[in-house]
């Protein structure tokens, strides 16, 4: 069993310290006091040294995003704190356990922040599924300003509605601000041009909550965790065919065996696994040959894929790739925003093709075609989200191949009926069902 | 005319630097008052208390996919079929929903009691299968357990 060092669930012992004496007498509200009492860029210093880079998927260097805002005297408008709690990514459920376990731990970061980029006014954009999630926040919030903790800072928590796209931090502003959640074009970034075009730093829920563990601990002891060029630890999201599914906070570097067979107990029923997702579902698949690989940025951009949020969905020798191919792209094609033609049309190409490689109706001109649309989505839209479609589909082809041109080959599926996704209904294909009985009606 | 919601709304506002930030959380709150959907005339609440026209906020309205734009059972159930919930077997509970209502996916009942759906990664792939009943989340819930859960919903209704 690998070592467990807690950083982002300290002092929680497997439960929630969800109550705002329980957090103080835990020694919570102290880095707070410590980031006060220093310099705001001595605060934004200190985050460079502990490494810390963004858990949302981007990992970018946390420390960096502040720099690069403003300082007040440079640009004489408000500064925005924007956090990202509109966790979407399928594979990811480990911000919504965040804020349920820790939420002070949570919010004191959102003030340690603000504090650092001298903003006044935070706002959590948080998933409009997330209701407990939302309440919880929300108490812990009254608890801190009947404590008078917030001082002069305003703290917002703003719903979302049901929108994946909303996790672009630039669709996000554009939803905070009032619109549908179409990104814009970059630059200018939001540090200089964000929220209400002013300065903005947007940041994850589980960055900001360890900005707090930084602060605590100090940056270089933080940074004696995980590996060079991914520090600390990190909450995986382990689903899938695996015997206990959950979030686990253990320390970058660790393997992918190491999560799934020691801390995961396995794939169940004795089965065979087949393939794994690292990162998320719009990151690119390894296969079971791959369990050795470590669970870090480097590691995982060497081994052809990306550590993304961390989401690591776990698949048995049940699964048709093709079928998972289908299904992954209809959450794409569902949730493009429409704004990029390439994204807009070419995940539901992709969607399409895919199935006629599934129904058996396909020649070998499909998977070239297929993979010629991937091309021309990847790179060519505002954001990622085409990408991911075209990404997690071009690997999934890598891969298992072989897969694939069985599938053309024999113009039927390999499982033949048993795969573990089959007959899977996506909200898209529900939708479309409905359509196609009105016009037969 | 002052509409029920539009002394909230003005709360609403004054939590942002630009009044137009108010329009999710506004529609959000028309949707609960008109009975889990938002019919013409809860845009045009919305609308007047936040200055902008009906169209604009049909335009949001149109983008999200928990604003409703149709009528809604007095129940929802939602089942996630993205891929670690299907894994786990979200066929089958979305199926053994159809059976016990007595519906399709996608509709909702005759007398207006039940819409079910399936819906896309509620983020509980750890627990799968989640199904969102009225909008809380079931966790881990198999085939088995939807004849109980629909129980517990009729018992509800009485």
């Amino acid at each position: 069993m690998p070592a467990r060092p807690e950083v982002v669930f300290a002092g929680t012992n497997g439960g929630a310290l969800d109550r705002v004496e329980d957090y103080e007498a835990a020694g919570g509200f102290r880095a707070l006091a410590k980031a006060r009492a220093m310099a705001p860029d001595d605060v934004i210093a200190e985050l460079e040294v502990s490494g810390l880079r963004g858990r949302g998927g981007a990992f970018f260097p946390t420390g960096r995003k502040w720099a690069f805002v403003p300082k007040p005297e440079q640009l004489a408008k408000p500064h925005y704190l924007v956090v990202n709690a509109d966790e979407s990514e399928p594979g990811t459920f480990k911000d919504r356990e965040i804020i349920l376990r820790v939420p002070f731990r949570f919010l004191e970061g959102c003030l340690i922040a603000a504090y650092a980029i001298q903003s006044q006014h935070v706002f959590v954009y948080i998933r409009g599924e997330y209701e407990r999630e939302f309440e919880v926040l929300r108490d812990a919030l009254e608890a801190m300003r009947k404590r008078d903790l917030l001082g002069e800072i305003t703290v917002v928590l703003h719903r979302g509605a049901g929108a994946y796209i909303c996790g672009e931090e630039t669709a996000l502003l554009e939803s905070l601000e009032g619109r549908r959640g179409q990104p814009r074009t970059k630059p200018p970034f939001p540090a200089i041009a964000g929220l209400y075009a002013a300065p903005t730093a947007v940041n994850n829920v589980e960055s900001i909550t360890t900005v707090t563990s930084v602060l605590e601990l100090g940056a270089a002891e933080y940074a004696t965790l995980g590996v060079e060029n991914s520090t600390g630890t990190r909450v995986f999201s382990l689903s899938g065919d695996v015997v206990t599914p959950g979030n686990y906070e253990l320390p970058h570097g660790i393997t992918l065996r190491e999560l799934i067979y020691d801390v995961g107990g396995g794939v169940p029923g004795g089965r065979d696994l087949k393939a794994i997702i690292p990162g998320g579902s719009s990151t690119a698949i390894l296969t079971a040959s791959e369990i050795d690989t470590p669970l870090d940025f480097d590691s995982l951009v060497k081994a052809g894929s990306s550590i993304g949020s961390a989401g690591v969905v776990v698949i048995d020798d049940r699964c048709c790739m093709v079928q998972l191919g289908i299904r992954v792209s209809q959450f794409y094609e569902h949730e493009s925003c429409g704004k990029c033609t390439p994204c807009r049309v070419g995940t539901r190409w992709l969607t399409q093709i895919l199935q006629k490689i599934e129904d058996g109706r396909s020649s070998q001109a499909d998977l070239d075609l297929l993979l010629s649309v991937c091309d021309r989505i990847l790179g060519k839209c505002l954001c990622p989200l085409g990408d991911s479609d075209a990404i997690a589909v071009a690997s999934y082809v890598d891969r298992f191949r072989d897969e694939f041109q069985a599938h053309i080959e024999t113009g039927r599926c390999p499982l033949g009926g048993d795969s573990s996704l089959e007959g899977i209904l996506a909200p898209s294909a529900q939708h479309e069902r409905h359509l196609h009985e009105v016009v037969h009606a | 005319m002052t509409t029920a919601i539009y002394s909230r709304v003005q709360k609403l506002r004054k939590q942002y630097p630009e009044p137009t930030s108010a329009v999710l959380p506004a529609l959000r709150l028309a949707q609960e008052e008109h009975g889990g959907w938002l019919p013409p005339e809860a845009l045009r609440e919305v609308a007047d208390a936040l200055d902008v026209t009906p169209a604009f906020c049909l335009s949001i309205a149109s983008f999200y996919d928990q604003l409703r734009l149709e009528p809604v059972g007095r129940h929802l159930v939602e089942v996630c079929t993205n891929v670690s919930c299907a894994l786990a077997g979200a066929q089958q509970v979305v199926e053994a929903f159809e059976r016990g209502l007595g519906i399709s996916a996608g509709t909702t009942s005759a007398d207006g009691g039940f819409t079910l759906g399936t819906v896309e990664c509620l983020g509980g792939c750890g627990w799968a299968t989640v199904v969102a009943i009225d909008n809380r989340h079931r966790l881990r819930v198999q085939a088995e357990d939807v004849a109980g859960i629909i129980e517990e919903l009729h018992a509800r209704e009485a």
